[in-house]
């Protein structure tokens, strides 16, 4: 698979009253043509930064963007903004994505429009209500002339989706595009993303915090999970929910709590050595997660970074444990 | 699938005609916004429409001047004899224009600069703050004194020019302010991605989310273009001008006419004129703060 | 035994411009001493009106146009509705108290947790400061907190989780009965919600209270509660013990509510969104008003509203006229719905 687009080393710091933070540190994901993915972790753990870097929002403070192939950094002109179109955010909030003076058509026209998309008023009509069927908006007519506040908010993240379409990118990074609509909603909005996929070839990166939205979506492909600006497990969907290889991932996904009674009163936890996540601004030293883990070794994991490393039993699967790489086996086996 | 707001009853109207009746509807919960606005709209009719029925009167009659009110002048008369209400009702034209002229071009110059050196940033925004400071910090009558009195306005477009040199610096720091704020909006942001240009983020995102912003301060500039306008034209520095209401107390006071107790009315309508006029702004305006401000709007 | 609060035929209105809002009707359950109750619903079910009515803490906009909240404790019954504002005073936080959700707006940003606690107390009738302050140092560690770094902080200063928590421990100022919690865990990560579900169960188990949540998470009704409450457009439609509500419902949008929970245990299974949205609470279509969205709607559906049914297992209502219907797609295993559909 051609890797389409790459983040390659990449950090991204910030200065806050009290210092400088780094909110992405040395992450290091490439993502190819059709595929969908997720990032997942807790707030804090630098999945959005991550997330706006690839949309090419926010510039790295080092390492490289690369863009098929190329480093979009150093571009300029028609390129940079060939590539700016060519990968598409959505953001999270339904109610502050769309402008509330402006029409659905309004809005979808717009870019239409710019970018010669369409001839004459009447073609650029047709394209947005085409659009509008895509993100499963029918009849369209009937929300060509609705503002935002006529529409609900699972409406209102299928107008953004579909003006992310308008520009036929090759990526689109949602940052927690579901997280603020209704449950039962959810999974119609996630159906349509990944149809995005099989239909259109568009690449998607879903970023949340919800780990079984992201099992359901990331299903055929993978999910990164974060942690203080790492990237310390990066696996197939399947293989991470049943098996996770990071302690970390292994304390999440055991503290889950499920729509299933039995399961969920019965289900065996993670216990971590302490609830405290350390301030960005006063990371530990070595493995960021080691004051919490279980299976952390003075010496060793108290001193050295872990590197994101394929775990040599399987292929497709990468963690960033000490543990885990030595011993060759997942941290869930190690912790039972 | 239906959305969740259901159509209002009245939605068989056109729109401007629906937004007209919303907008009255909700000016009658503030009353001293409608009087306000029927302040306006009077002063309107009495400065632009009234003329058209009431020729200006030519000829002084010596015989008759300063003479209290009667049926036949019902606020007197002036030095020359002539018809103080007829003097009225002829000077709000000129005031009136120049107001709404000054605070047209006030506003554009504010906006123009104010957005483009927020969404710009840079040295262009350094350079455009800076020269507003400064336009702030000069004491504004003195210097539109000193102004005029070189610059010598001979009609009202270069008046209101005169009056506009200062006024913008205010608004501008305002509206940047506001447009730093609402380019951070998502929508926005997508915009940018979108790479729709400059000209439509400022014009077509940013501007139309401060629709309400700017309306506010184009009354208000107005109120500010009246006082400035009346100022100069008393202290004589405005001598183009016909025979308006800031003319009426020009003359009054070169003519005496302060010390000369039947001239009262002819000194006072005009007074009475513009603070009328000032206060319907004023009212006007307060209440459409409450009016756009859509926290107060739905309860 | 006398349920300890017993809501009967509530019914609320709120008054806007285009005309009366039907945010609650004619709600009944029951909660017993001790019992966890989750109410479980999604915008526009009515679940929050119908929460801070618990209390009478709604706005002057929402009136009670009809119902009973009988509230029971060892000495008398009393309605709700009809106390004076001094008595409800004595009642809130006393013999029931609210957890909000802590992201939003629960803590006045200019005072320190300390001043918290004694102004809650304050306004309770706890005047004396050391009472309060043993109190106070008491309750912060029951809930797993450092009394002593805590109290000394500003809200600023707290994560949310921590934040929640000390929302709990000021619940628990005046030993109430019952506690009201508002999405207690939405908007907190993962591993800070699990410490909140464990934290809650432990403190249920060692005082005893009774608890009620209000959310549209069902995963933490699956954890803490014993009994369930589906509410769809200001009304209850369906009423049973948790494991009845989660492998037997007889309700389409209970139904549906858990087929579009993803999981992250078991099979994906069959998941699938409920189309279309709840319907405009002003103007109510005639019958069931869930008849939009629901897979077995038949015209018999919107003659009339249906009324709340037992069905085939015991303490067990749901507001629909073909509950034996889905009886039968859903069956009665101990498996979760979405694993039986996608299996079927």
């Amino acid at each position: 698979m051609t890797q389409l687009i790459e983040l390659d080393h990449v950090s991204r710091t910030f200065r806050v009253p009290g210092g400088t933070i780094t909110a992405v540190d040395q992450v290091s994901l490439a993502i190819g043509e059709g595929e969908a993915m997720c990032i997942v972790g807790e707030s804090g753990c630098g999945k959005t930064t991550t997330g706006r870097m690839l949309a090419g929002i926010l510039r790295p403070t080092s390492g490289r963007l690369l863009y098929e192939g190329q480093d979009v950094w150093q571009k300029k002109g028609r390129e940079l903004s060939d590539f700016r179109r060519a990968v598409q955010l959505v953001h999270q909030d339904p109610y502050a994505s769309l402008n509330p003076t402006r029409t659905v058509f309004q809005t979808l026209a717009a870019p239409i429009q710019r970018h010669k998309k369409a001839k004459g008023t009447r073609d650029a009509t047709n394209r947005v209500r085409h659009l509008l069927d895509v993100v499963g908006l029918t009849p369209p007519d009937d929300f060509l002339v609705k503002y935002p506040h006529q529409l609900s908010g699972g409406q209102r993240q299928r107008v953004a989706i579909a003006r992310a379409l308008t520009v036929d990118p090759r990526l689109i990074v949602a940052d927690e595009a579901v997280s603020m609509v209704d449950v039962s909603i959810r999974i119609s909005l996630l159906n349509l993303l990944l149809g995005l996929r099989s239909e259109m070839g568009v690449s998607i990166v879903l970023i949340t915090h919800d780990l079984a939205v992201a099992r359901y979506f990331a299903r055929e492909g993978r999910i990164g999970v974060m942690y203080l600006g790492r990237m310390v497990e990066l696996a197939r969907s399947e293989a991470l929910v049943s098996d996770p290889a990071h302690p970390y991932s292994a304390a999440l996904i055991a503290a889950i709590p499920e729509a299933d009674p039995r399961i969920t009163r019965t289900k065996e936890r993670v216990e971590l050595k302490s609830a405290e996540v350390p301030s960005l601004l006063a990371l530990p030293p070595g493995c960021s997660f080691h004051p919490r883990c279980p299976l952390a070794e003075p010496g060793l994991c108290d001193v050295l970074v872990p590197e994101l490393l394929p775990l040599a039993v399987e292929t497709g699967r990468e963690v960033a444990c000490h543990v885990a790489i030595r011993e060759r086996t997942p941290a869930a086996e190690l912790l039972a | 699938m239906t959305a969740i707001a259901v159509p209002r009853t009245r939605d068989t109207l056109p729109r401007p005609v629906e937004a007209a009746f919303e907008f009255l509807r909700l000016l009658s919960r503030r009353p001293s916004g409608l009087i306000g606005f029927i302040g306006i709209v009077f002063f309107l009719l009495l400065a632009f429409v009234a003329p058209v029925f009431v020729p200006p009167q030519e000829q002084s009659n010596v015989n008759e001047i300063y003479q209290t009110p009667s049926l036949q002048h019902f606020l007197g008369t002036d030095n020359s004899g002539r018809d103080v209400l007829n003097l009225i009702v002829q000077g709000g034209k000129e005031i009136l224009s120049v107001a709404i002229l000054t605070s047209g071009i006030t506003t554009l110059i504010a906006i123009t600069l104010g957005s483009f050196s927020a969404t710009l940033g840079g040295r262009v925004d350094a350079v455009l703050v800076a020269l507003a400071d400064i336009v702030l910090t000069l004491p504004t009558l003195i210097v539109l004194i000193v102004i005029s009195a070189f610059a010598r306005p001979t009609n009202f477009v270069s008046l209101a020019i005169v009056l506009s040199v200062l006024g913008w610096a205010g608004l501008m720091r305002q509206v940047r302010a506001q447009v730093l704020t609402l380019k951070e909006r998502d929508y926005v942001e997508a915009a940018r991605s979108l790479d729709l240009g400059l000209f439509h983020i400022i014009f077509r995102e940013i501007l139309p989310n401060m629709r309400s912003y700017i309306v506010i301060h184009f009354v208000q500039g107005m109120t500010g273009a009246i006082y400035a306008q009346v100022a100069l034209i008393v202290l004589g520095l405005v001598p183009f001008t016909g025979n308006n209401w800031a003319k009426m107390l020009y003359f009054a006071n070169s003519q005496g006419a302060f010390y000369f107790r039947d001239a009262f009315w002819f000194v006072f309508s005009p007074i009475l004129a513009i603070v009328l006029l000032q206060l319907s702004l004023v009212l006007f305006v307060n209440a459409l703060e409450d009016i756009f401000n859509p926290r107060l709007r739905s309860s | 035994m006398t349920p300890i609060l017993s809501v009967r035929d509530l019914s609320i209105d709120y008054r806007t411009r285009r005309g009366a809002v039907h945010a609650v009707r004619d709600v009944s359950f029951d909660i017993e001493k001790g019992e966890t109750v989750a109410i479980i619903g999604e915008s526009g079910s009515g679940k929050t009106t119908l929460a801070i009515s618990l209390i009478r803490l709604s706005p002057r906009s929402a009136r009670i146009i009809k119902g009973q909240l009988l509230y029971t404790n060892d000495r008398e019954t009393v309605d709700l509705g009809t106390l004076p504002e001094d008595e409800l005073r004595q009642f809130r936080w006393s013999e029931c108290a609210m957890v909000f959700q802590s992201a939003l707006n629960s803590f006045n940003p200019v005072i320190n947790v300390w001043e918290q606690f004694v102004d809650t107390a304050r306004a309770h009738g706890m005047k004396d400061t050391k009472a309060v302050h043993a109190r106070a140092e008491e309750l912060l560690e029951l809930v797993r907190l450092d009394p002593k770094r805590v109290l000394r902080s500003y809200p600023h200063e707290l994560s949310g989780g921590t934040k929640q928590r000390v929302l709990i421990a000021l619940s628990l100022l005046l030993k109430p009965q019952l506690i009201i919690l508002d999405e207690p865990t939405t908007a907190l990560d993962i591993l800070t919600q699990r410490s909140i579900i464990d934290l809650l169960g432990q403190l249920k188990k060692a005082l005893g209270f009774s608890m009620i949540f209000i959310s549209h998470d069902l995963t933490i009704a699956a954890e803490l509660a014993d009994r369930m409450i589906t509410m769809y457009a200001g009304t209850v439609v369906e009423r049973a013990s948790v494991t009845d509500l989660f492998y037997r419902p007889r309700h389409p949008y209970s139904v549906g509510l858990l087929r579009a929970v993803p999981r992250v245990s078991g099979v994906i299974g069959s998941l699938a969104s409920i189309p279309g949205s709840p319907p405009d609470l002003i103007r109510l279509p005639p019958g069931c008003t869930y008849v939009a969205r629901c897979p077995l709607a038949i015209a018999a559906c919107s003659d009339r509203e249906p009324d709340l049914v037992p069905v085939d297992t015991p303490q067990h209502d749901a507001r629909c006229i073909r509950w034996k219907t889905v009886a039968e797609q859903v069956g009665s295993a101990e498996v979760a719905v979405a694993e039986k559909i996608a299996t079927a």
